[in-house]
């Protein structure tokens, strides 16, 4: 690899205090980036990672603090500064046209001009192939992003940082979007990165990750740098530790389960999308009360629309759908909640939560029409808010007053808004998609132990994850998916993981295999 | 509370600042005193101007009566575009919804013959109904279809205008010996009596009943959005359908429910207008007050009382302005203008924000319908 070296430079924030009504976001916190090396940021989700980042990447101003680049003090005003002054960001929410092609993309703010200033495209997507091969981005300057997968987009925007000559970049949570093989890929991206010479700072909450790719780690907890770890020593309970401020449960603790009747029986359940794929093909399986069933895959392998189908939200192609001996496949959201389904859906965002609204609304999207908070159409949101301040309590989410917008609560207690309002009715069935993507260790731990004591409830309990981890350690039988279809039903105790990884690729432990590659890339263009 | 606050002080700065760019546009169009040289004149020409503005839109009973004559069909349009706004829906097609209700309430008025209050509150009713068919024909549109509410209210606009001027020619709607298109008047207890009734029958005194019904339904637009499930739904559709859907709602039916009562609004504003300030119809019933309702909505940012108080304050200028023609040459075109830059300066609140220097972030408070997808 012939590539010009990055010169190196130090970037240090000294004393960086941020507040914002109510909440001190960072407090006084000291921190210092080097080129040609890998700094994790860990910390809970509202420890302050973000907020710092921000700061230093121009787009909030400090109330105190300094920021000096190899000793200089330095101000950003806005990004432009700090791209100029070689930080480059790669947000959590990437920010790219989706019918633009990828060297469209790439010069975007920046175009390469041709002869009466045209968009000089041509030269665009050299550009783009240039530090594709550089960097062993693999990318297509042709294919239009929408098309692309997600782990791919990600390398462009990788690209567009690169293109702006970026010294450190910082990717803010940049693997809670990846599948398995996708965060492998990733790491070998950054390794390049960092031998090319570049700093890395990867803000995350997953303490694994951290370990593996970083060569510093700074934890945050409450906007203050709690303290440093050196990944060749520290263990994953350290620093979670260090996080929450408490020794943590990693691991998710259980009785043997005890299966009584079948409360979810699915029956030759196909389901179409509107490209008219087959997206959920022929699955059977029953779920019985008492028991979790967890579903493996590699994301993008129809576990959503079979979520999406068993809940109602998507119609079903074929097959039958039972719950408690009802065949309920014909049946509306709304009945299905009635008939004792709770379902805690993949995107909390986008489907779980209305974030405009309050914490109080949000608890009970699912139940205002019950009896107990309306009369006909008479809403009695008092009876409502002493439920929600209940929830509040019961549920542990964080927040001063239950009358303020979800959008206000960190992502961790967002989820649990969810698990409160769906766990807490008189429920048979629980579909629980995702139930921890996005969310700290501590909310794991605690959303982890309410499902489990759901199940011993005598709730039936379907787990979709694309974390085999969360599965592995949840689940009392695991069933797998690739393509669409259920290929493997295995009890977690005595299968391996790397047969059940095998499994998710598509192929079968012991038979001549074919390439995993070939699944991910399966599950990529299946989506 | 505190965000209520917040978001109302963002509305109050855009007046001003909108009252403030408005001043100086009266200052450099006073040609006649500038070419002169002459500052001080033109300075007191806009000091007269404002204080026209002022004294004809609050500055007597009759001023009073002249604003609350404007705010009544704007009230009630603005919340017709408000109930759309909350369900995520733009309802372009207040206009056609006042013709609508306002020829339904029409007909009731000179066709039915029932004793006094009955009559009036027939007539209202069978305007608020008209509307709301014809506010919910495109709810249905797009519930069915999809068809974008914008593109399907906006063309029900024309049709609504070119089915009024036919319906205005027919033997059932004409006024006997007139070529013209112009109604039959209306019975003369289907009239919504005047609003301050006690002061005898001064003729400049016009504001009707009309402005109480206004009121009324704001209330029921506030208890609506806030006391109900269907309100809650709305809500909840209006801001994440995706959510609403996942809930359970039934987010399509949604749309015409949103629609209808959006019509029902729309309606009785016509309906009102006919019923209490004319007592007939004519095609330029509805004017532009289906348009100004989208300001009025933007700038009380779809809230029952901030539309309410919106279209007072355009009702007000509308009043003011035309005492400001008649005592300077200002015309009363700036009127349109101020509204302009009040709905400019609320749509970038950023502008205000630097304006102003206020810290915190800036957000649009005007919610509006979310892009044309779905």
């Amino acid at each position: 690899m012939t590539q010009p070296s990055v010169p190196s430079t130090t970037y240090e924030l000294r004393g960086i205090t941020k507040r914002f009504p109510g909440v001190v976001a960072n407090d006084d916190v000291h921190l210092t980036i080097r080129t040609g090396e890998v700094l994790c940021l860990v910390g809970e989700n509202g420890a302050g990672k973000s907020t710092l980042m921000n700061v230093l990447y121009g787009l909030y101003k400090a109330d105190e603090g300094e920021l000096h680049i190899d000793g200089r003090p330095s101000v950003f005003h806005s990004p432009a500064d700090a791209i100029a002054a070689g930080i480059g960001m790669v947000h959590q929410h990437f920010m790219l046209v989706p019918n633009f092609s990828v060297a469209e993309n790439v010069v975007l703010g920046a175009e390469p001009m041709g002869r009466a200033g045209t968009l000089d495209i041509d030269r665009a997507r050299a550009m783009v192939r240039e530090v594709s091969d550089r960097y062993h981005l693999n990318l297509d300057p042709d294919a239009v992003v929408e098309e692309l997968p997600v782990g791919v987009r990600q390398r462009v925007e990788i690209v567009k940082v690169l293109l702006r000559d970026a010294k450190v970049i910082v990717f803010d949570e940049p693997t809670a979007v990846l599948t398995p093989s996708e965060i492998l890929e990733f790491f070998e991206i950054v390794r390049t990165l960092v031998r090319a010479g570049r700093g890395v700072v990867f803000i995350t909450h997953k303490l694994k990750e951290a370990l593996e790719i970083g060569d510093r780690i700074n934890v945050l907890r409450r906007g203050k740098v709690v303290g440093d770890a050196d990944p060749a020593t520290a263990t994953e309970a350290v620093i979670a530790e260090m996080m929450v401020g408490r020794p943590v449960q990693l691991t998710v603790t259980k009785g043997a389960a005890a299966p009584g009747t079948a409360v979810l029986d699915v029956q030759g359940l196909s389901v179409v999308d509107p490209d008219g794929r087959t997206v959920v093909d022929d699955v059977s399986f029953v779920v019985r009360a008492g028991e979790i069933v967890g579903v493996a895959g590699v994301q993008g392998n129809g576990q959503t629309e079979l979520v999406e189908a068993l809940s109602g939200l998507r119609r079903a192609a074929s097959g039958r759908i039972l719950l408690d001996g009802r065949d309920v496949t014909g049946d509306s959201p709304r009945e299905r909640h009635a008939a004792g389904m709770g379902h805690i859906p993949e995107d909390r965002q986008r489907q779980g939560l209305v974030t405009d609204l309050t914490i109080t609304e949000n608890l009970v999207l699912t139940r205002y029409h019950d009896d107990e908070f309306s009369s006909g159409i008479s809403m009695r949101w008092d009876d409502a808010r002493t439920v929600a301040a209940d929830l509040v309590a019961r549920y542990d989410i964080r927040t001063p007053d239950p009358e303020q917008a979800a959008s206000t609560l960190s992502g961790g207690n967002q989820q649990k808004v969810i698990v409160a309002r769906e766990l807490s009715r008189d429920i048979r069935l629980a579909l629980a998609a995702q139930p921890t993507r996005g969310v700290d260790v501590g909310s794991i731990e605690y959303i982890h132990a309410r499902i489990v004591e759901e199940r011993d409830s005598g709730t039936a309990v379907l787990i979709v994850s694309t974390e085999l981890d969360e599965v592995m350690a949840l689940a009392d039988r695991v069933v797998v998916m690739y393509r669409g279809r259920i290929v493997a039903d295995l009890d977690p105790r005595t299968v391996s993981h790397m047969d059940v990884g095998l499994y998710m690729a598509g192929s079968r432990p012991g038979a001549p295999a074919e390439a995993a590659g070939a699944g991910a890339r399966g599950a990529a263009t299946a989506r | 509370m505190t965000e209520t606050l917040k978001a109302l002080r963002y509305t109050a700065l855009a007046v001003v600042a909108a009252l403030f760019v408005s001043a100086f546009i009266i200052v450099i169009t006073d040609i006649a005193a500038l070419r002169e040289g002459d500052v001080l004149t033109a300075l007191d020409t806009l000091r007269l101007a404002y204080w026209s503005l002022f004294k004809g839109s609050f500055g007597s009973l009759r001023a009073i009566s002249a604003t609350i004559t404007g705010a009544t069909p704007l009230m009630l349009a603005g919340l017709a575009v408000s109930v759309a706004f909350k369900a995520g829906l733009f309802n372009i097609g207040a206009t056609g919804q006042m013709l609508a209700g306002g020829m339904t309430g029409l007909w009731v008025g000179f066709a039915l013959d029932v004793p006094g209050p009955i009559h009036v509150t027939l007539a209202l009713v069978a305007g608020a109904l008209g509307g709301a068919v014809f506010g919910a024909i495109p709810g249905v549109l797009k519930a069915r279809t999809g068809a974008h509410e914008v593109i399907t209210t906006i063309m029900l606009n024309s049709i609504a205008g070119f089915l009024t001027l036919w319906l205005l020619k027919t033997e059932a709607f004409k006024r006997e010996g007139r070529d013209d298109a112009i109604s039959k008047l209306i019975d003369e207890d289907a009239k919504l009596p005047r609003l301050f009734w006690f002061m005898g029958t001064r003729i400049d005194l016009q504001a009707h009943l009309g402005f109480v019904v206004a009121l009324a339904c704001v209330a029921v637009f506030w208890w609506l959005l806030n006391r109900t499930t269907t309100g809650f739904e709305l809500r909840a559709t209006g801001l994440n359908q995706e959510a609403a859907r996942y809930a359970g709602m039934r987010t399509r039916s949604l749309m015409v429910v949103a629609m209808t009562l959006a019509g029902a609004f729309a309606g009785l504003a016509g309906a009102s207008e006919v019923l209490g300030l004319y007592g007939f119809a004519s095609a330029s019933l509805a004017g532009d007050i289906g348009f100004d309702a989208i300001a009025v909505a933007l700038l009380g940012r779809s809230t029952p009382v901030g539309t309410a108080v919106s279209a007072i304050l355009f009702g007000a200028l509308q009043a003011g302005g035309r005492q400001m023609q008649v005592n300077t040459d200002v015309p009363i075109d700036l009127i349109i203008v101020l509204r302009a830059l009040i709905v400019m300066f609320i749509a970038a609140p950023l502008l205000v924000k630097a304006m102003y220097r206020l810290k915190g972030e800036a957000q649009s408070h005007g919610q509006t319908f979310r892009g044309w997808g779905g």
